[in-house]
């Protein structure tokens, strides 16, 4: 199967003298997770509307696999998951029957259907109100429903617009895990969301957009890299206490780490020049000196410093 | 509408399957909701209420013949259930989308934006013929206990007339409907025009400016009361009043071509306006 892709061409949305998104060209491609990021009002949602058929673009395409949304629509949207805002479910029917509807609609198989509906709302945890109407469920209840939804036919694309809005704590941890785990079965994840670490902690890679403009589409070491001087941040987490200084001197001695500080005895802060493939290589140097790595990943405030910066330069 | 498309392992099924899933589930929704028992609720009092005024009194513009009972029970009383269920059922079927978010779940699947239309109005048509099929079933089980099972034939054809009148209010709810994103707003708009707006100007237009009113929906459905008469009205008859007669006054009656024509263009006009406009609009 070819590798999932979405693009955007050109991609305009106006209503009247507003100008929501500006001839947006992007492209994602691969299996990956993408953060959406953008201020209140940047296009993020419209772009993702404009995806889903919920909205029309002004002029421009917006494609997924090749086909256009707008014009084939049932080509586009065969293979895609998507949740946008919170949406409302017919309030007479229970969680079963809503799946049921969104999986003969998609076409998943009868012999399947049952099993896929449990297994994805086993997945977000609603297991107990399977047969109770949804009109009685709160936000976060409904919130999971769709989360089910978009889960239900296996899609390659998911596109999710703030999936972890209206979720309590507990919810937001657990669908972050959702979307982690479906990572690793090779998905196109495209979401937008306002909370950086959440970014920072699930995703490859970020598209920026502020006043409808696509303003960076890189890897987070790389953008995070551009407002740091260079630099990248990684926080490292341990499963065993670091036993002496000299390990801590050893690790700072990995090629492109630029400093390495312990901040507590099993986490470290490590400061580094180049991008993913050196980011990539001194993950495996520190898998080498089994020291016990059992979490990797770029420090969040890093990508808010970033943004920042991004978003303050374009106001 | 028969294509499938097979982009992932899930063969999704052709348009007229996803029609009929749309009309299966937005029919149970309807079913159990409150509105469907409201309205159920309603047309029983409406044939409870007749069932004891005939009983009771004995109206003999009613126990004259068969027809005339069925005249004076169905013939007056049918238009306005019709109506209701138009409005309950069509009233805010588009705009609920909309206002609702139930557009969030349904819309960014690999489904036409018609299919969720058409399933969404069969839907509301097979619960709006439920509750008139109940009241066909009151209407007739009187008819029998006063009658005998005579049942005359223009009780058949009005019944006929009622579910084509039904059809055309459904189109047309469901039009209006898609104009507004406000489901208060498209109900109050449907049920203002049709409980009192058509009515007004129907008469206003015959009565006073003396023209058919030809374009009004609900003048076409007066055919549903008319071939229950003992003889069908003509379709224009001139009264004389004043002194000397010298003023005249035109009273119109549809004839039942011209009512089939009216419902009939009713419903293919706002059905395709309803579909285009739906297909237009956006969830902002």
């Amino acid at each position: 199967m070819a590798n999932p892709c979405i693009e955007s061409a050109k991609l305009s949305k106006k209503y009247g003298s507003f100008v929501a998104v500006s001839d947006l060209n992007l492209r994602i491609e691969g299996s990956k997770c993408v953060g959406f990021l953008g201020p209140n009002g940047a296009g993020k949602t419209t772009t993702l509307k404009m995806f889903t058929d919920l909205i029309r673009p002004s002029s421009g395409e917006a494609l997924i696999n090749g086909f256009n949304v707008h014009t084939d629509k049932r080509k586009a949207l065969a293979s895609v998951g998507a949740l946008i805002e919170t949406p409302e479910i017919y309030p007479s029917l229970t969680p079963r029957e809503a799946l049921m509807m969104i999986a003969e609609i998609r076409g998943v198989p009868s012999t399947e259907r049952s099993k896929r509906i449990e297994e994805a709302v086993s997945e977000v945890r609603l297991e107990e109100w399977m047969d109770k109407r949804v009109g009685k469920f709160s936000k976060g209840m409904k919130q999971r429903i769709c989360i089910a939804s978009a889960l239900l036919s296996d899609p390659t694309i998911l596109l999710l617009d703030e999936p972890t809005n209206g979720l309590d704590p507990r919810g937001m941890s657990e669908v972050r895990g959702i979307i982690k785990s479906l990572k690793s079965k090779k998905r196109l994840i495209f979401m937008s969301s306002h909370i950086l670490s959440e970014v920072s902690e699930v995703c490859d890679e970020v598209a920026m957009i502020d006043h409808g403009k696509l303003i960076v589409y890189d890897t987070i070491p790389n953008v995070t890299a551009k407002f740091t001087g260079g630099e990248n941040i990684v926080e490292v987490e341990l499963q065993r206490p670091i036993d002496s200084e000299l390990t801590i001197k050893k690790i700072a001695a990995i090629p492109s780490i630029v400093t390495a500080e312990r901040k507590n005895d099993k986490n470290l802060t490590i400061r580094f020049n180049g991008g993913s493939d050196a980011q990539e290589k001194i993950l495996s140097d520190l898998v080498k000196m089994n020291i016990g790595v059992i979490s990797y990943r770029p420090a969040s405030s890093e990508l808010e410093d970033a943004y920042l910066k991004l978003i303050t330069s374009t106001l | 509408m028969n294509e499938t498309e097979t982009i992932s392992e899930n063969k999704v099924p052709s348009s007229l399957t996803q029609v009929g899933i749309t009309m299966k589930y937005t029919f149970l929704d309807y079913f159990r909701s409150r509105r469907f028992f409201i309205l159920l609720t309603i047309t029983l009092a409406i044939s409870a209420l007749l069932t004891f005024i005939v009983g009771y009194y004995r109206p003999a513009s009613f126990l004259a013949s068969n027809l005339s009972f069925y005249s004076g029970w169905w013939g007056n009383s049918t238009t306005f259930v019709v109506v209701l269920s138009g409005i309950f059922f069509g009233g805010d079927a588009i705009s609920g989308e909309f206002q609702n978010k139930t557009g969030y779940f349904g819309i960014p699947n690999p489904i036409r934006r018609s299919s969720i239309y058409v399933g969404k109005w069969l839907a509301a048509l097979v619960a709006s013929t439920i509750i008139l099929s109940v009241f066909t079933a009151i209407t007739l089980g009187n008819g029998m206990y006063y009658f005998g099972s005579n049942v005359p034939y223009q009780f058949g054809e009005s019944v006929l007339f009622a579910w084509f009148y039904l059809v055309a209010v459904l189109g047309f709810t469901f039009f209006f409907s898609s104009l507004f994103k406000s489901s208060s707003m498209s109900i109050l708009v449907t049920a203002i025009l049709f409980l009192f707006a058509f009515t007004l100007i129907e008469t206003l237009i015959a009565d006073l400016v003396q023209i058919e009113p030809w374009f009004i929906l609900t003048y076409g459905g007066q055919i549903i009361g008319n071939v229950l008469k003992a003889s069908y009205p003509p379709s224009t008859s001139v009264s004389s009043f004043g002194p000397g007669g010298q003023r005249t006054f035109i009273t119109y009656n549809v004839t039942i071509s011209e009512g089939l024509a009216i419902i009939g263009l009713y419903f293919v006009i706002t059905a395709i306006l309803g579909l285009v406009l739906f297909e237009r609009k956006e969830f902002t």
